[in-house]
């Protein structure tokens, strides 16, 4: 059996059913209401939402930031075939590589709607300052694209194939170092008593691989569930096991950050505010960001007895992503709204909020603008899913993970080939089995 | 201020020709022109690293409730006044600090403090933050995406973000919607050989505008001779602006 070839049949959505229209029309009004969210904040200018001069990143921040960070975490499925050689998720690595593009891209589309003068986008390109991280980002997200998208191609290309292997290893690294540099949007920040810590690269790289897969277990779960195509219990069992363990690292980096804040004296002041200050916050961060984003996945993804139980799998990825964006959220918004140290040791106030908690309560524009970039994502996926073989026709055990049910491998790959016809187009790929 | 400058006296002449051009032209042909008024500097004269523009705050004389810096900055920089505390831009601001083991409070005026190593500057992704050659920080409306990075990494939170589209704008002060602006140390006013509006109109003379780089300048001596600090000085910014009795 070790020295047999798998077949893997890709086969496009039938882009003929109304329920791939239906998705269609249902992500593109949220990607249509996103952009008249983000007109509506530029006609009128920034007052109308919660942004102000002392919380001057939102709610778009958050979607745009939690999209980003999720985007290098979809990839790792791939990373995790190609960079470290488990073949079982190899037939999964398409679908990874497009879902981390589609995620980027709709983080970027929230973010850049945001902008004061998104018109002038352009500048970023042709006035590049070394010394910034965002213009780093702007080259690190162009070269995410570029290569991830080269990576996919050397996978569904046979004229490309050589390159699969540098390609696979250019992207583990590249995604490294974006999350880095997310991550680092806040670790250099020395102004502010909630950042100014080198444990937010490794910390949003933990959430990454946490966002990431969890969304990609419910892409891959919708994808496959709406098909009807099979889909075995093998690697989704071990899809949330590894979820399972990204959440614990990310709680791990979590635990690290705070209890570091909570040693230096500089910092304590922030920590006691945000852990039991008794603010909204504070909910966040323990009810929503710790209880629902990392208690309730972490028995729902690491039971013994949940294995492969896709109800258990569906909350969990769930309750990943509604942790994360409270923690992002707390990260992002609690990081500015807590009073910056102008004077340390002393009280101070003025008419412009010194001293004291900055306003700040999500506006309808900024929560849409937001719910526009998830928009654009899955719009994106869709049409992608549509448009080229992405989706392995079975994820059958049988499939792809031939050592644990072989008899069944014959009859499902000639079930997959004979099936190739009609509407959809497919195309095999010989996948080294273990 | 007068003996801060650099400048010749020849330069500030033509300088002051040209201004009065432009205000007779302005007077003659309104509407018409296209000289702005109030660019004294010539325009083939660059700010120049021999001078280093500071300020010298003595919180000492600043009067408890005396806001009239605040309302100088508005007026010389055509600020609106939407009675919306938290989207109102605000170039300077009056802060009062009270040191809660002696009760012992103070007043005194933030503004930018025109780092020699601006955060803002660091991470502005476009470049449009910048540092003139003589300190002064500034921001290039035509460059600003409106990101708002800057005022993220302030750690004076002196920026504001132009929230909504002004109206009656000052021509040396262009405000675009969407784009950061903060306390230009009233370059305008210090390229035409006079002090920032704050300072002009402080009546106990708490604040004290020139040139930290000649020896001579009245700042620099006052500087020598009264010991100074900075806020934060700590994270290594070195601003320009310092304090008496902080």
């Amino acid at each position: 059996m070790a020295a047999d070839k798998i077949r893997i049949v890709y086969r496009t959505l039938d882009t003929k059913a109304s329920g791939y229209w239906g998705l269609l029309a249902a992500f593109g009004l949220m990607a249509l209401i996103g952009a008249g969210a983000a007109y509506t904040m530029e006609h009128a200018g920034h007052w109308i939402t919660g942004m102000n001069n002392h919380v001057v990143w939102g709610t778009p921040h958050v979607f745009a930031v939690f999209l980003i960070v999720a985007a290098s975490g979809a990839l790792n499925v791939a990373s995790v075939s190609s960079v470290f050689g488990r073949d079982m998720y190899k037939p999964l690595a398409r679908l990874s590589g497009l879902l981390a593009l589609c995620l980027l891209a709709g983080g970027l589309a929230a973010l850049l709607l945001d902008l004061g003068r998104p018109d002038r986008l352009l500048v970023t390109m042709t006035n590049i300052n070394p010394t910034s991280i965002f213009s780093w980002n702007v080259i690190l997200y162009s070269g995410f694209f570029a290569i991830v998208a080269f990576y996919l191609w050397s996978m569904m290309d046979r004229k490309v194939g050589r390159f699969y292997k540098p390609a696979a290893m250019s992207a583990f690294i590249w995604r490294l170092i974006l999350t880095t540099g997310t991550g680092s949007i806040f670790g250099f920040l020395v102004a502010r008593e909630a950042y100014d810590a080198a444990v937010m690269a490794p910390l949003f790289i933990a959430m990454s691989l946490a966002f990431g897969k969890a969304i990609f277990m419910l892409v891959m779960l919708a994808a496959y569930t709406w098909t009807n195509r099979p889909l075995g219990t093998v690697v989704l069992t071990r899809l949330q096991r590894l979820t399972g363990i990204m959440v614990a690292a990310t709680a791990y980096f979590l635990t690290i950050q705070h209890i570091t804040g909570i040693y230096a004296a500089e910092h304590r002041a922030y920590e006691a505010w945000l852990l039991t200050g008794g603010t909204i916050y504070t909910s966040l961060f323990w009810l929503v960001g710790v209880g629902i984003g990392i208690v309730v996945p972490l028995v729902l993804l690491l039971h013994p007895q949940l294995g492969g139980n896709r109800v258990a799998i569906v909350a969990a990825s769930i309750a990943v992503l509604v942790g994360g964006l409270a923690h992002i959220y707390v990260i992002i918004i609690g990081g500015q709204a807590f009073p910056m140290v102008l004077f340390p040791g002393m009280e101070v106030s003025s008419a412009v909020f010194d001293g004291v908690v900055a306003p700040y309560a999500p506006s309808l524009p900024e929560v849409l603008l937001g719910i526009g970039g998830i928009g654009v994502a899955l719009l994106l996926l869709t049409v992608a899913l549509g448009a080229l073989r992405f989706l392995p026709e079975s994820l059958a055990d049988a499939v792809v993970a031939p050592n644990h049910v072989p008899a069944a491998i014959d009859t499902s790959l000639e079930d997959g080939l004979e099936d190739g016809t009609g509407d959809t187009s497919s195309d095999a790929v010989a996948t080294p089995a273990e | 201020m007068s003996d801060d400058r650099t400048n010749s006296e020849t330069t500030r002449r033509d300088l002051l020709k040209v201004g009065a051009a432009a205000v007779a032209a302005g007077t003659l042909a309104p509407g018409i022109t296209l000289i702005a008024p109030a660019q004294a500097r010539a325009p083939h004269e660059a700010a120049s690293p021999k001078q280093r523009w500071g300020l010298l705050i003595d919180a000492t004389k600043c009067v408890e409730g005396c806001t009239k810096c605040v309302t100088a900055c508005n007026e010389e920089m055509g600020l609106p006044d939407h009675d919306r505390a938290a989207t109102d831009p605000q170039y300077i601001r009056i802060v009062t600090v009270r040191d809660p083991e002696t009760s012992h409070s103070k007043q005194l005026p933030v503004m930018c403090q025109h780092c020699e190593n601006p955060p803002c500057v660091d991470v502005c992704p476009t470049t449009a933050s910048f540092k003139r050659a003589d300190g002064i920080v500034l921001v290039d409306r035509h460059r600003c995406i409106g990101c708002r990075y800057c005022m993220m990494a302030c750690p004076y939170k002196a920026r504001s973000f132009a929230h909504e589209v002004s109206t009656d704008q000052k021509p040396h002060n262009p405000r675009g919607k969407g784009c950061v602006e903060s306390c230009t140390l009233c370059a305008h006013r210090v390229d035409a050989g006079r002090d920032p509006a704050c300072v002009e109109i402080c009546p106990t003379g708490a604040m004290l505008f020139g040139d930290l780089n000649d020896p001579d300048s009245a700042i620099s001596r006052k500087v020598k001779e009264v010991s100074t600090a900075t806020i934060r000085g700590d994270l290594g910014t070195k601003p320009g602006v310092r304090y008496v009795g902080l």
